[in-house]
């Protein structure tokens, strides 16, 4: 077991066609925060581009940034905020469910296609996701995509790179679009709804034209760690609508939007910041790391029926909404296989896919941590996969066994 | 001059055992074998080049593709796939030896989903149509390709089509959020649906802008957003270019996303203006029309804050629309401008190549040299918010030897875009137009990288062979390992 630790993309291509050659497996690791996520690596060795770090390119007025892999985000971040932008995609920090003591990457952040409460209204981290340089699996560079906002020369290989946990390719440098950052926001908060009226209410908001950037429900027990002084002792449902944008267009879409829907409450942009922030980061979640937690997507109208169906038969588990019910967060008891059949019964109804984010190691190496895939398209996924990584070297079985 | 492979004799030999196979498929008229009525399918919107097909299919169950593919697949017979046949870069050209597959008789919208903000439709339903289908209910369908009213929604899959409104909301990559699509094998695979993300490999993102290489798409499921309350666009004119692309890049800085900023040049301006009389400007060397959309109140203060900004940059006409008609009729000589330009010449061509804004002066100066070096005139309309040039290059085909120099000119033109650090398409594909010059873009690796996902969708390469890709694949080749155990050394680097 050794841990390489290229100082370029030049050495992390030896590293890559030598493991090749002696058919030795790699853990890729940007940051080392996200080790936890997905099926357990079993490598012979690790792969740590942590050296692979810093902003090569960033010129606001152009849109777009160019980073080596393993740049923290915080470097990132404090980058654009110098220039009142943002990745709007609004990657979370997921450090709080998933406790490692070390940083998120730019180029870990896209290999795992993250993205934040914005995601409902401005696309995932893949649409942000312009062009990259990585090593497949042989160990030869390669690039895709460009460094401008519109291109569509060759397959849009950032899209299957995105999300790829590392199992195509290694990332080197990666580009994304920026965007500016929105002058004000403030949030508006509806009190006491069902889950079944939150989603209705949520879907209303976002089908509205007062352009709604997020869109939350917690239930009564949830709401009360949603980290707000004000609505943690309430005992009460909240249903939280994000809006952003100029000032006086703000105000007035709060005005409207919250006389339609019933708004009891409403949040200036600091407390909006700390809320979202939160939702984004799984934070009501955050504590009790001996709970599972699944991470579900499902047809946003049948998020209320797939928590009822997990609820009726494990009575203890805890659900939040974003997305405006497109993500529903599962809290249920670990042990035995965290409920893995019973979750999965019940997105397979709401047509949608589960993921198993946090889970003792045994169980995540026991069940299947991403929905499965049957058929055609699991037999096209391994033929994709070997396209790229022909001996299997890359995260091995981070995935599913085989990808 | 364009080269395509050369057609397969053999297969050219059993055409009339291959149609009657089709026959079988697809009943009675659905299957074209009459050499006048194929005629009508021998180019797409890159009206240069023309190939008559085999022969051409058009089946409308999803059963009938599946089997059409698989007869094709068993039997090594190459397969074009075809929606409206609007592609401007040659995508559904078809093959001397390839069966035309034309999806045109999918057309209906099978499902209207408006608490989960999406539309299911065949995909030959055009583009517009999907926006018709669901405006009563106040929403739309945000990328709008100028070709919009003809253009399908499953080629627009296929091309990955953009619009002048993709600065704010996307290409069709961002806004399409299912398929059902059938492969080289004949399988049918669903990718993605009404959810949010992925399940495993986003094949979704690498099927849409594959240009008809990957597999034949029998559904699409679309995100619709609700229409914009309003919208109000400006008209600014400017003496230099340069005050134009700083007035550009200083709205950005300012933090404002418009709904769509074009830039015209002094002869595309002219040619719109003597078209549509718009109102143009006639003395401007640079045209702007900033939109921005959104409810009154945030409209009328980006209006003024836009207006600041261009009165800052030396704009010598600054005109907000008052009304809608007002607004349309600043976008009716944008709209027509392509029509126009083609008044100025019998021919024009039409170049798609992306910039980084910055660079935008320069590539005008240099195209200017250009124009005296291959005495052909270029009118520029260009998508100012993403860097997305469309020069015109004017000609006549007519004239010997024109026809070449202008394709010559363009291929300077996006050779010129990727120096500067661009790319050679934005939004109109590679197609067969672009084909030999992604070399100037791409390498060796990175070319065989993007073949080696060909060859997991189609190893045989049998889907619309010859476009995108300068060379044909070689799946066996491309998937040896070509490493051998000793042989690499251990790396020398820094390691615990």
């Amino acid at each position: 077991m050794t841990v390489f630790q290229p100082s370029d993309a030049t050495q992390a291509a030896q590293v890559i066609a030598w493991a090749a050659a002696e058919s030795q497996s790699l853990e890729i690791m940007g940051g080392g925060s996200k080790r936890a996520l997905g099926r357990p690596p079993r490598a012979d060795h690790t792969l740590d581009l942590g050296a692979l770090s810093g902003i090569v390119d960033y010129d606001p007025a152009e849109l777009v940034l160019t980073a080596r892999a393993a740049t923290p985000m915080a470097e990132i971040e404090a980058q654009l905020e110098a220039h009142r932008q943002m990745l709007a995609f609004e990657p979370p920090d997921w450090r709080g469910v998933l406790p490692s003591g070390r940083r998120p990457t730019l180029g870990g952040v896209i290999a795992c296609n993250l993205s934040g409460p914005r995601r409902v209204r401005a696309g995932a981290a893949r649409d942000h996701f312009l062009g990259f340089a990585a090593v497949n699996g042989w160990g030869d560079g390669w690039k895709a995509g460009g460094k401008v906002v519109k291109n569509v020369t060759g397959y849009d290989m950032c899209k299957l790179q995105a999300g790829a946990y590392g199992t195509l390719s290694v990332m080197t440098e990666v580009t994304v679009r920026v965007l500016p950052r929105p002058e004000t926001t403030c949030t508006l908060i509806l009190r006491g709804l069902s889950e079944e009226a939150a989603v209705a209410a949520m879907a209303a908001a976002l089908n509205s034209p007062h352009e709604v950037s997020a869109a939350a429900h917690l239930p009564a027990a949830v709401a009360a760690r949603s980290g707000l002084a004000d609505l943690a002792g309430a005992q009460i449902a909240i249903t939280a609508l994000r809006l952003e944008g100029p000032g006086p267009s703000v105000e007035f879409r709060a005005g409207v939007l919250g006389g339609l829907l019933g708004e009891t409450m409403r949040l200036g942009p600091s407390d909006t910041e700390r809320f979202w922030t939160g939702i984004g980061a799984v934070q009501p979640f955050a504590e009790h790391a001996d709970r599972a937690l699944w991470r579900v997507c499902p047809t946003p109208s049948a998020a209320p029926a797939v928590v009822r169906r997990v609820q009726a038969d494990l009575g203890s588990t805890e659900a939040f909404y974003d997305w405006g019910g497109g993500l529903v967060w599962l809290s249920v008891e670990g042990g035995a296989d965290c409920g893995a059949a019973l979750v999965r019964a019940a997105v397979a109804e709401a047509r949608g896919h589960a993921t198993l984010i946090r889970a003792p190691e045994p169980v995540r190496a026991a069940v299947p941590v991403f929905e499965p895939l049957n058929g055609p398209l699991a037999a096209l996924s391994r033929r994709v996969k070997a396209g790229f990584d022909p001996k299997g070297i890359l995260n091995p079985g981070r995935m599913e066994e085989g990808v | 001059m364009l080269r395509m492979p050369l057609p397969d004799q053999a297969v050219l030999a059993r055409r009339a055992e291959i149609v009657a196979a089709l026959r079988r498929i697809v009943p009675d008229e659905g299957v074209i074998d009459a050499e006048l009525e194929r005629r009508a399918y021998e180019c797409d919107g890159l009206t240069a080049y023309r190939t008559l097909p085999m022969v051409v299919v058009l089946p409308d169950t999803t059963e009938q593709i599946v089997r059409i593919l698989r007869y094709c697949r068993a039997n090594g017979v190459k397969v074009v796939p075809r929606g409206a046949g609007t592609s401007l870069s040659g995508g559904a050209l078809p093959l001397e030896d390839g069966v035309l597959l034309g999806l045109g008789k999918f057309q209906r919208i099978l499902e209207i989903d408006v608490p989960n903000r999406c539309v299911v439709a065949q995909p030959g339903v055009t583009n517009l149509g999907i926006t018709h289908a669901v405006q009563d209910q106040g929403f739309y369908y945000a990328p709008d390709p100028s070709s919009q009213i003809a253009c399908t929604i499953g080629g627009n899959v296929a091309e990955n089509s953009g619009g002048v409104h993709c600065l704010k909301y996307g290409l069709t990559t961002n806004n399409v959020i299912g398929i059902e699509m059938v492969t080289m094998d004949g399988d049918i695979v669903r990718l993605g649906g009404k959810h949010f993300d992925p399940n495993g490999y986003d094949l979704l993102g690498v099927m849409v802008g594959s240009e008809g290489l990957l597999g034949v798409v029998t559904e699409v499921t679309v995100r619709i957003l609700p229409k914009p309350p309003g919208a109000r666009a400006l008209l600014l004119g400017f003496p230099t270019t340069e005050g134009a692309g700083d007035t550009v890049a200083a709205i950005i800085g300012a933090g404002i996303i418009p709904g769509g900023m074009e830039m015209m040049d002094r002869l595309a301006v002219q040619a719109a203006e003597a078209f549509v009389h718009a109102g143009y400007p006639l003395d401007a060397e640079a045209l702007l029309i900033v939109e921005l959309d959104g409810c009154e109140a945030e409209v009328d203060h980006l209006v003024s804050a836009v207006e600041d900004i261009a009165a800052r940059h030396g704009a010598a006409t600054c005109r907000a629309s008052r009304s809608e008609e007002e607004r349309l009729l600043f976008w009716a000589g944008r709209k027509a401008a392509f029509p126009a330009v083609g008044r100025l010449a019998p021919d024009y061509y039409c170049m798609d190549g992306t910039i980084p804004r910055k660079r935008l002066g320069e590539v005008l100066v240099r195209m200017k040299q250009m124009e005296g070096q291959y005495g052909l005139r270029v009118a520029n309309v260009f998508h100012a918010g993403d860097g997305n040039l469309h020069p015109l290059i004017l000609y006549d085909a007519n004239m010997p030897g024109e026809l070449e120099r202008a394709e010559e000119f363009g291929n300077d033109i996006l050779r010129l875009c990727v120096e500067v650090g661009g790319v050679l398409t934005g939004e109109h594909g590679v197609g067969v137009e672009k084909r030999d010059l992604m070399g100037t873009m791409f390498n060796e690796a990175d070319l065989n990288q993007q073949l080696r996902l060909k060859c997991a969708f189609d190893p045989d390469g049998l889907l619309n062979p010859g476009k995108v890709f300068p060379q044909l694949c070689r799946c066996a080749e491309l998937g040896r390992v070509h490493v051998h155990a000793g042989q690499v050394r251990f790396p020398d680097l820094p390691r615990f």
